[in-house]
């Protein structure tokens, strides 16, 4: 009998364990996108932007060149890169404090240049690193250590679309929120993460896809809880789906 | 031999950066420096490179972060304001060791100040600036024609040390024409950069950039070194003009001042006072050379600056307590006149040093 092997570590992670807490998902997406890497054949040409956050060590994670960002700066950082090596393939890494809050500028103007990036985002609803804070995309209702009776609209303000946000901007070529919370989506995140890569390699412009992520620490549940929060209060607010392809325009 | 133009200071620093082989340029309109900015907009494709209007200052500079990190030789200019915006930047670029060069025309302060010339942002060129120990080179041209040699030594000096080097102009040097040659000849090679991340293309370890060490320890490891890097920095890359180094009383003065100060020289000969001046050319590294050649001998020095008093503070650390360090500035955007700085020299000759 002939032995296949049908799974294993992408080329395109290191073997550093990752340091992510019990049931964090920044571990599912670290590995999809090096896949995507590995199956395009461009890790020999990729260079990762790391943000500010709990994915702060992805460059001790991602088996390529790798570049440590200030907070939210990440896009700007890919931008300095892609415009002086426009054959590397770039892509960043932010959660959501990070790009949806401190880095708002930065990811405007990147998608409405069409910088030739792939943006990977995660939104957890919270703060991580710093111990469970509320985030722009914390949901209303939902309690954090800086809104300890819950998220109140008329004071704290609104949680942030920022795939509905970013498609009504033309350099934005594509944009797409996805989840990781059960097996089947995690397959049609990686097709969306996929498509993003190749949108880059294409030179049809900016490209970003949300990834709806859990904190089961900061959020005060066990991982199964968590994913099964995502799926109740996460997702009705989160549309998931593609906001913009290329040559479809606003979807 | 090339041929003599005439140009603007702004426009002078950034055909001296293309010259330098420059090629990725990001920044935000702000006056004094527009025209820098507007250069750099005509010029950069006619060269393959690079010209982003940025959203902001913060963005430029980081994208001149990555730029220098993918090995280009990259710069980003502005005035005080948009400088102080892009101090986090600057402090990233330091900690990760990326080459980068920053020009500030300043211009007055605090907040909003003026848009006419100043030097009140020395202190923030010199000490760092942003977060954490670092130092920044600081070059400080007093004409149009060093300008360019400056602008060029600047990217020279930031890929050889991979540091932030500062230009440090006024809203004077960044408005006022001269004439100014240019070296012939392509741009010279930059160094080799393999610590750059241009993606692996066959390297066998990643490269990373990087400014974290979240343990102590290695933190002030890195650090050490960099203190080590700074050191070799002071005892190599001072510089400096002494004008009239038997003189009895010394003009120590840069930039815009610089001019002022030596348009003092031979007017202060006709009072029957010897004065010579002492410009630094590196704010960062100070010259402390300058000062030991000359303390000795030296009767008083008279620092003038367009700012309330910052360098004068290097002069005083640098002479020791060993002979009088007198001041005086003008602030917001004025500009000294040749007649009160010699009014000071003669109260100084007085006794009266400082009533002034």
């Amino acid at each position: 009998m002939v032995m296949q092997r049908v799974f294993g570590r992408p080329r395109s992670l290191t073997d550093a364990p990752f340091h992510y807490c019990p049931g964090c998902p920044h571990g599912i997406v670290h590995r999809l996108v090096a896949e995507c890497l590995d199956e395009l054949g461009v890790r020999e040409r990729a260079v990762g932007i790391a943000p500010v956050g709990c994915a702060v060590f992805a460059y001790n994670y991602f088996n390529c060149d790798m570049i440590q960002a200030a907070h939210g700066r990440a896009p700007a950082v890919a931008t300095g890169v892609k415009r002086s090596q426009p054959d590397a393939v770039v892509f960043t890494y932010q959660g959501d404090g990070d790009l949806a809050a401190i880095g708002t500028a930065e990811i405007v103007h990147a998608a409405a240049r069409g910088e030739r990036i792939t943006v990977v985002f995660i939104n957890n609803a919270i703060y991580g690193m710093t111990g469970g804070q509320m985030a722009p995309t914390t949901l209303v209702g939902q309690e954090t250590t800086t809104t300890p009776r819950g998220r109140d609209a008329s004071y704290h303000g609104h949680p942030v679309r920022i795939p509905e946000m970013l498609a009504l901007l033309d350099g934005a070529a594509y944009v797409a929120r996805v989840s990781v919370h059960a097996p089947g989506h995690v397959n049609r995140a990686k097709r969306a993460l996929r498509r993003a890569f190749e949108v880059q390699l294409a030179d049809q412009g900016f490209s970003l896809v949300e990834v709806v992520s859990a904190c089961p620490t900061n959020w005060g549940m066990s991982p199964v809880e968590a994913l099964r929060w995502v799926e109740e209060h996460m997702l009705p607010y989160y549309r998931l789906g593609e906001f913009k392809v290329p040559g479809q325009g606003e979807a | 031999m090339a041929e003599l133009l005439l140009m603007k200071g702004n426009e002078a620093i950034a055909e001296a950066a293309i010259r330098a082989g420059c090629r990725f340029y990001a920044g935000y309109p702000i006056t004094p420096q527009n025209e820098l900015c507007e250069y750099m907009a005509r010029r950069m494709p006619e060269v393959g490179g690079t010209f982003i209007q940025s959203e902001s200052e913060i963005a430029a500079i980081n994208m001149v972060y990555g730029a220098g990190s993918a090995g280009a030789r990259a710069m980003t200019s502005s005035s005080s304001p948009g400088i102080s915006l892009k101090q986090e930047g600057i402090s990233y670029l330091a900690g990760a060791e990326v080459p980068g060069v920053i020009v500030n025309m300043v211009r007055g302060g605090p907040g909003l100040g003026s848009i006419q010339p100043a030097q009140s942002d020395y202190f923030q060129a010199t000490r760092g600036g942003g977060h954490g120990d670092y130092r920044t080179i600081v070059l400080a041209p007093g004409s149009i024609q060093e300008a360019v040699e400056l602008t060029m030594l600047a990217f020279d000096l930031a890929d050889r040390y991979r540091n932030p080097v500062v230009v440090l102009g006024d809203g004077m040097l960044g408005q006022m024409m001269e004439p100014v040659r240019f070296p012939e000849g392509p741009p010279p090679a930059p160094p080799p950069k393999p610590w750059a991340t241009t993606g692996m293309r066959g390297r066998e370890r990643p490269n990373i950039i990087n400014s974290l060490y979240i343990e102590a320890e290695a933190c002030e490891r890195h650090n050490r070194r960099l203190m080590e890097k700074y050191r070799q920095i002071e005892a190599r890359e001072a510089r400096y003009e002494l004008v009239d180094p038997e003189a009895e009383y010394f003009l120590v003065a840069y930039g815009t001042s610089s001019r002022i100060c030596r348009a003092v020289l031979a007017r202060a000969r006709e009072e029957g006072l010897r004065v010579g001046l002492l410009r630094p050319i590196t704010l960062w590294p100070f010259p402390r050379a300058a000062i030991e050649r000359v303390v000795e001998h030296a009767r008083a020095f008279l620092t003038v600056e367009m700012s309330a008093g910052q360098m004068v503070e290097d002069v005083r650390l640098a002479v020791e307590g060993r002979k009088p360090v007198y001041f005086f500035g003008r602030t917001g955007g004025a500009v000294p006149t040749p007649q009160e700085v010699l009014n000071c020299l003669k109260l100084i000759r007085e006794g009266r040093g400082g009533e002034w």
